[in-house]
């Protein structure tokens, strides 16, 4: 790999693994409990989290990235105590982390959601009169039933934080080693002579990953969900 | 371990107004859909809370409004078996077996987890997933896996009506044993007369939310107006001792004295049945009939007549084996001259009398 790419590319490369990993790994969590809240609960509220949650989906990713530098760059209200914190997010790695993240929220939550919502609640109240807690509830009957769609919305969040541009150039621009991923390499090897070469390098690593991890979803969640129906 | 149960629930269409005790043994909600037996259940379980009342089983208080006290199903710690089975997929039938056991305290009493595969004879579904099994086998791991949870009380809800009848007759001889065998009381919903007549020890019968009737199960089923169909579906139900197997295919039982005839049972000499004989399966005479082909007579006294809405009349009969019900005609009941105190002969043909109607008797009854 690293005889074929250039060091400039490889790095693009790394630096997008390396990203959208983190963007996946972080929002996972929140991503189910998120969908877990809409799928189960009913609160006042439930509306306006949901439009926010997909916002992100609608909004031009200018937008959203603009916001996200008005509110986590270092002038920002959030931005400003996580910099008392010693965490920094504008123009670095974790700022284009936190962005893929935001972007690909969206789609991991609907994923997680309509897995979450084809749980039968039923099972769930067999399990409670069974003796077994709301935690232990969730923990041995939705979460392993849901896990076909935990697997299919962490792998399309990954997919879109790989592909991540708009959000992510407004908010920590398109610093090589830090904050240049595949897209921005890509737009960057565009802008300059000679350069698309190293840009149709890399659009064929973005396939490949892509065309990747939707057949690694695709495998996974067939494993699971075969388990999952019983048969 | 008792039972007991006050209730007061309001909806816009239906309100249950329900106040019964439940002894050890076998206790039967009884009656058509709509009567509020499903709400009296939901409500056992905490998976729903009453507008008002109190449950409390032996001396825990599961719930008491007056006092604020509602505990959560977790803690109920009540077996439900549900009419749909509700195994978990993706757990083999092992799992779904140990699952209550799991989160049961440590020192509650146990039943043993081998006894209770034998008992439902489903030993060799425990490595399999519930997805491949049939109908009845889901049913027996339902119930295996409600007594493994270490319950206070075991709460079935019309456990085999999604069954047909070959998988009922399949599931009912394990609720028999359950009952005769397992000292955890059960609280058990139908809107079957045969069905409550075989298994009840108790039954409470409801209707629109109230609780019409409640006692032994003969006592009460023998009463028509209890019945969600109404006469069509009236019997009464007979305790008697099998007395001999005959070679041509019968079973000899004795019935309070009287020589009973039924098509062949399973239980050996010595073991009480409980039989139930449908009203409309009973014909009356007042001489003893000669010449007929009928095996069965048994000698009794007319109790009462209630004439229902059609031509029909309900006759109740004391027999020496118990109250017999026979439904005949208000013409017939005229010719014969029938008033309480008359003595008659019922005539019960033996092959009338189903296998799903004969039933292994608890000790006591």
């Amino acid at each position: 790999m690293t005889q074929w790419l250039g060091p400039e590319e490889w790095q693009a490369v790394a630096l997008s693994l390396q990203v959208s990993f983190w963007a996946t790994l972080v929002s996972l969590p929140l991503g189910v409990f998120v969908a877990y809240a809409l799928a189960r609960w009913s609160f006042p509220g439930k509306q306006l989290l949901n439009g926010l949650v997909h916002l992100p989906l609608i909004l031009p990713p200018v937008v959203t990235g603009y916001l996200l530098l008005l509110s986590f760059g270092t002038q920002g209200p959030v931005g400003a105590v996580l910099q008392d914190l010693g965490i920094v997010l504008a123009f670095r790695w974790t700022g284009a982390a936190l962005a893929a993240g935001v972007m690909a929220f969206p789609l991991m939550v609907r994923a997680i959601r309509l897995s979450i919502e084809a749980v039968d609640p039923k099972l769930e109240q067999a399990s409670a009169t069974l003796g077994a807690a709301p935690v232990w509830v969730f923990l041995t009957v939705t979460l392993p039933m849901t896990l076909p769609g935990i697997i299919a919305g962490a792998v399309l969040a990954f997919a879109k934080a790989m592909g991540e541009f708009g959000a992510t150039i407004t908010f920590v621009s398109n610093i090589p080693g830090q904050t240049r991923t595949i897209p921005s390499a890509i737009y960057a090897f565009l802008q300059v002579p000679g350069g698309a070469d190293s840009a149709m390098k890399l659009v064929i690593v973005s396939v490949a990953v892509a065309m990747g991890a939707l057949l690694l979803s695709e495998f996974l969640a067939r494993r699971v969900a075969a388990r999952v129906g019983g048969t | 371990m008792t039972l007991d149960i006050a209730l007061r629930h309001e909806r816009a269409d239906f309100v249950l107004d329900a106040a019964f005790g439940a002894p050890p043994g076998l206790t039967a909600l009884f009656g058509r859909s709509g009567s509020g037996k499903t709400t009296v259940v939901n409500a056992v379980s905490g998976l729903l809370t009453p507008d008002a009342g109190r449950i409390a089983a032996e001396d825990r208080v599961l719930l008491d409004t007056a006092r604020g006290i509602d505990l959560p199903p977790h803690r109920r710690r009540l077996g439900y078996i549900f009419q749909e089975g509700r195994l978990f997929p993706h757990l083999t039938v092992r799992q779904n077996l140990r699952y209550g056991a799991w989160f049961a305290p440590k020192n509650a009493p146990r039943e043993d987890p081998d006894k209770v595969v034998a008992l439902l004879g489903i030993g060799h579904l425990l490595d399999r997933r519930p997805g491949g099994l049939s109908g009845g086998e889901k049913q027996r791991v339902a119930i295996g896996r409600a007594l493994l949870s270490a319950p206070r009380l075991i709460l079935a809800d019309e456990p085999l009506a999604a069954l047909d009848e070959a998988r009922k007759a399949e599931i009912l001889p394990y609720f028999e044993r359950l009952r005769d065998e397992v000292s955890v009381p059960i609280l058990y919903v139908s809107h079957s007369a045969s069905e409550v007549a075989r298994l009840a020890t108790t039954v409470v019968a409801l209707d629109a939310g109230r609780v019409i009737r409640q006692g032994p199960a003969a006592e009460v089923l023998s009463d028509p107006t209890v019945l969600p169909a109404g006469a069509r579906e009236a019997g009464a139900v007979l305790s008697a001792r099998v007395t001999a197997h005959h070679a041509d295919g019968l079973t000899e039982l004795d019935a309070g004295g009287q020589p009973l005839f039924l098509p062949r049972i399973a239980q050996a000499p010595g073991q009480t049945v409980r039989v139930r004989i449908a009203a409309h399966d009973v014909i009356l005479s007042r001489g003893r009939p000669e010449g007929l082909s009928a095996l069965n007579v048994l000698q009794g006294t007319v109790r009462d007549l209630r004439p229902g809405h059609g031509p029909g009349t309900l006759v109740s009969i004391a027999t020496a084996a118990g109250p017999l019900l026979a439904r005949v005609t208000r013409r017939s009941a005229q010719a014969l001259d029938l008033e309480p105190g008359t003595p008659v002969h019922a005539v019960v043909k033996t092959v009338s009398v189903a296998p799903a109607d004969i039933g292994t008797a608890t000790q006591a009854g």
